[in-house]
């Protein structure tokens, strides 16, 4: 399947012959780090641009260029809905992430054993085969799509670590987490079987060459105060990357996911920075994978936008080499679909706004940051001797050492306490006994394959003429379990609105019909807050639900915003679409301009004082028409709507620009047929062009009001060009 | 844990003369200190988890893989491991590996399984 930019993907062709699917690579890829060079500029953070893309919005002023970071961007998205989460990668890969996260559905991790099917999931999906085979099967024309390839990511925990870590390396997952910490601490699975488990699964990752990203970052979303847990970050980090690497992952492929742990108004750079620097300097050998700082979200957007710009400084003044990007609106429902991208834009642009700041911005080795630093790192040494001297880590976790609120050796006696024989799935571990085999590829630990065929020794899988890691024709795909709960019903259900001429608003699934409202009320908060949800059910929205509220002043007002749902449907073939103002190639409008001097008087018109859009149209320095070689007399602001007619004859004029923006009780369009009506009265309307211009500006109204065109927002100079050029033409051969 | 006031500065006293890099060094000495007890337990032990993971690898589908681990578990034979019972059974018996697996599921030939293994 060729995907084509204007074109929807089909989710019908994606499950079609998902049994037979195979994915075309496995592994992780990093990006190429490179100097790029795009318009005028050189980036030395960069790596290859992509095929296609969508620039950040200010890029339309800069040529359209789209820098990329050097950085793998992740996107985490999970809407419950694994169809609908398909057509938001393709929004975010064009946004420039090639880190697809998939977060699991609520539960998963206690389920003892596997999925199957498609069932809708809550905050996430449920991972099952064919979820997963739909996603990559769907990532792998995406990738082509956009030219770069594109991770795909989901999480290896719970209590069926083993069989999940096998289903990613068969379907061809790039990256995973893994961390049996995360286990014990988080989610109260028995320790000693998340360990016995993590090997298993590490060794599978391991053959899959994914990459795996550990779970100390949940300490700080899990700490009273966050930054106080920094030295047994530290401690967390290296437990998990240094028995990974005892079951066989490579370092390169080891990735700890690291959150700034404070955010303003706490300093947030002093606490952080030193934090940042002790991280990497302890573990050199492995990668960084950025995460964002969740730990401190409410519901504005804004705040949580700032923040991760902060944590963006922070990737820069370090390094990031997985930059994790948090949605805004994280802190208050699960992630919509332009905040995953208003998430991906915001690290786009502070990254590609940051490059190469190191050269010119130094790390000082001496006072606070050095101190702080050190005194980190110490404290995590100081814990680490504890946990030996208590008798190892399942007996210090068992004494609540872990994600206490005091900063180590500090201790509140607040951190998490687990039992050896405690939590799901305790005493379920079995010793192997000495003749124990295992016949398949990446099975950790003992295993007496020598009994049957000491050649394969090497190759366990040998004594089955190979495991689904050699032969995937071996795997057995189930379709669907559940005949109320699959992909199929779901589709049928909004089936009307793919492909077809109806729409309706949306923020995570197909015609959801969800809108939000932005209001203010010059009232305090707790009536603001009634009258958005009253003023929200007056706009006919159906489950009105306030989002966020904000106190400009706890007496002046408040901002609330709103969510809601529409009923309706928008059949666009019922749409009249603006019409779109044609344009002709430059070179023609310079040649044509250099042969037909075309003179043009312009000005604001009737009381108008506004004008910066006329000077945008006009201006060389903006795009405008002197660039063509336009020669333009500007009378100024408020000029006599006469004085338009009178300069263009006494000048022997071409044309006239009026810029008429106040659209008060019709002005603009009054202006722009007493324009017309005085020049035909000077018996000069066939020889001029007249042109209206303004926000307001409708071109079908504007020709109605007797001007030849109007131009709306959003107007730039090549489009006035290509109009007077064409009538000129038009004028000419006429007289002709 | 019992609640403490700060004593870093004390208790860092013998951390204090040694350099950055000697710092790291030990850190990680700890690290393997703590972590080679947890290698060698993994070595040395198995679950449900891991069995099912292997019957996944050797062809069978998540449902049948659960009914062979849950049979074997029931008659303790998963410290042979899982892959090796059926491994055994369809060499011994000369038959596939997948309806090795299916008949044991079933609960036939666990007694076979016990006297050889």
């Amino acid at each position: 399947m060729d995907l084509k930019p204007d074109k929807k993907l089909d989710i019908h062709k994606i499950l079609d012959g998902l049994e037979n699917y195979r994915p075309k690579r496995r592994g992780w890829t990093w990006r190429k780090k490179k100097t790029v060079q795009l318009g005028p500029f050189e980036y030395k953070q960069a790596s290859e641009s992509l095929k296609r893309s969508i620039p950040l919005p200010s890029a339309s002023y800069l040529g359209g260029i789209d820098p990329q970071p050097d950085s793998v961007v992740t996107a985490e998205i999970a809407s419950g809905r694994f169809e609908d989460d398909i057509r938001r990668f393709r929004m975010a890969a064009y946004h420039g992430a090639d880190h697809i996260m998939v977060i699991r559905t609520a539960g998963q991790s206690h389920f003892d054993g596997l999925l199957e099917g498609t069932p809708q999931g809550v905050g996430g999906i449920p991972i099952t085969r064919k979820q997963l085979r739909a996603q990559r099967k769907a990532l792998d024309y995406i990738e082509e799509e956009v030219g770069r390839p594109i991770n795909y990511h989901s999480y290896v925990s719970g209590v069926a670590g083993p069989e999940i870590a096998v289903l990613f390396a068969e379907e061809g997952v790039n990256g995973a987490h893994q961390d049996p910490q995360y286990n014990v601490l988080y989610r109260n699975i028995n320790m000693v079987r998340s360990f016995v488990d993590a090997a298993e699964s590490k060794k599978v990752l391991a053959w899959a060459d994914i990459a795996q990203i550990d779970g100390a970052h949940n300490a700080n979303a899990t700490a009273r105060d966050a930054w106080k847990v920094m030295p047994e970050l530290l401690v967390q980090h290296a437990i998990n990357s240094v028995y990974s690497e005892k079951a066989g992952i490579k370092p390169e492929n080891i990735c700890l996911s690291s959150v700034p742990p404070a955010a303003p108004p706490s300093p947030d750079l002093k606490l952080n920075l030193p934090y940042a620097i002790a991280l990497r300097e302890f573990f050199d050998k492995y990668k960084i994978r950025a995460q964002m700082n969740t730990k401190y979200m409410d519901s504005s957007t804004r705040e949580a936008t700032v923040t991760h710009v902060l944590n963006l400084l922070i990737s820069r003044l370090t390094s990031a080499d997985i930059q994790s990007t948090i949605t805004p609106d994280e802190g208050r429902n699960v992630p919509w679909h332009v905040y995953n991208i208003e998430a991906l834009d915001t690290t786009k642009q502070a990254m590609t706004g940051m490059d190469d700041m190191l050269s010119m911005v130094g790390i000082k080795d001496e006072g606070h940051l050095y101190d702080k630093k050190r005194e980190i790192q110490e404290r995590a040494v100081l814990m680490m001797e504890e946990i030996l001297e208590l008798g190892g880590y399942f007996e210090a976790v068992e004494a609540g050492m872990f994600v206490d609120s005091g900063e180590y050796p500090e201790r509140n006696d607040d951190g998490i306490h687990r039992e050896i024989e405690g939590g799901i799935g305790a005493n379920t571990v079995i010793k192997r006994d000495p003749n124990y085999m295992a016949p398949v590829t990446a099975h950790f630990g003992h295993n007496n394959v020598e009994q049957y065929d000491p050649s394969a020794k090497e190759d366990p899988a040998k004594l089955i003429d190979g495991s689904t890691f050699e032969k995937p024709d071996k795997i057995q795909y189930i379709d669907e379990l559940d005949e109320t709960d699959n992909v199929y019903l779901r589709l049928q259900e909004n089936e009307k609105y793919r492909n077809s001429d109806l729409v309706k608003p949306e923020v995570e699934w197909l015609a959801d019909g969800v809108v939000t409202v932005d209001l203010f009320f010059p009232v305090d908060k707790k009536i603001a807050a009634e009258a958005a949800l009253e003023t929200g059910r007056r706009m006919n929205l159906k489950d009105v639900e306030v989002i966020h509220t904000e106190i400009l002043h706890p007496s002046e007002g408040t901002r609330v915003q709103i969510k809601g749902r529409v009923d309706f449907d928008i059949d666009i073939s019922e749409l009249e679409l603006p019409e779109e103002i044609e344009t002709i190639p430059e070179d023609e409008i310079f040649t044509y301009v250099k042969e037909n001097p075309i003179h043009v008087i312009a000005g604001t018109g009737g009381d108008d004082e506004h004008s910066v859009g006329i000077r945008e149209v006009l201006d060389i320095k903006h795009g405008g028409i002197e660039k063509y070689g336009f020669n333009y007399t500007y009378l100024g602001t408020s000029v006599p709507i006469e004085k338009f007619v009178d300069a263009a004859i006494e000048m022997d004029a071409d044309c006239i620009m009026m810029s008429t923006i106040i659209s008060h009780d019709e002005t603009h369009y009054k202006n722009m047929r007493k324009l017309h009506d005085y020049a035909v009265e000077k018996g000069v309307r066939d020889k001029l062009i007249l042109l209206a211009g303004g926000t307001q500006v409708t071109p079908e109204l504007a020709r109605k009001n007797k001007v030849d065109q109007g131009f709306g927002r959003g107007t730039k100079g090549h489009h006035v060009a290509s109009f007077i050029v064409d009538k000129h033409k038009e004028k000419s051969n006429h007289e002709d | 844990m019992k609640e403490r006031k700060d004593d870093y500065q004390e208790r860092r006293k013998h951390l204090e003369n040694m350099s950055d890099d000697e710092l790291k060094k030990y850190f990680f000495e700890l690290a393997d200190k703590i972590v080679d007890p947890l290698v060698e337990m993994g070595r040395n032990h198995t679950s449900k988890s891991i069995e099912r993971s292997v019957l996944l690898r050797m062809g069978f589908s998540s449902i049948e893989a659960k009914e062979v681990v849950d049979k074997l578990a029931e008659n303790d034979l998963l410290s042979k491991g899982a892959g090796h019972c059926v491994y055994r059974l369809s060499k011994d018996k000369e038959m596939e590996i997948r309806k090795a697996g299916i008949l044991l599921a079933e609960g036939e030939h666990i007694d076979y399984l016990k006297e050889v293994l």
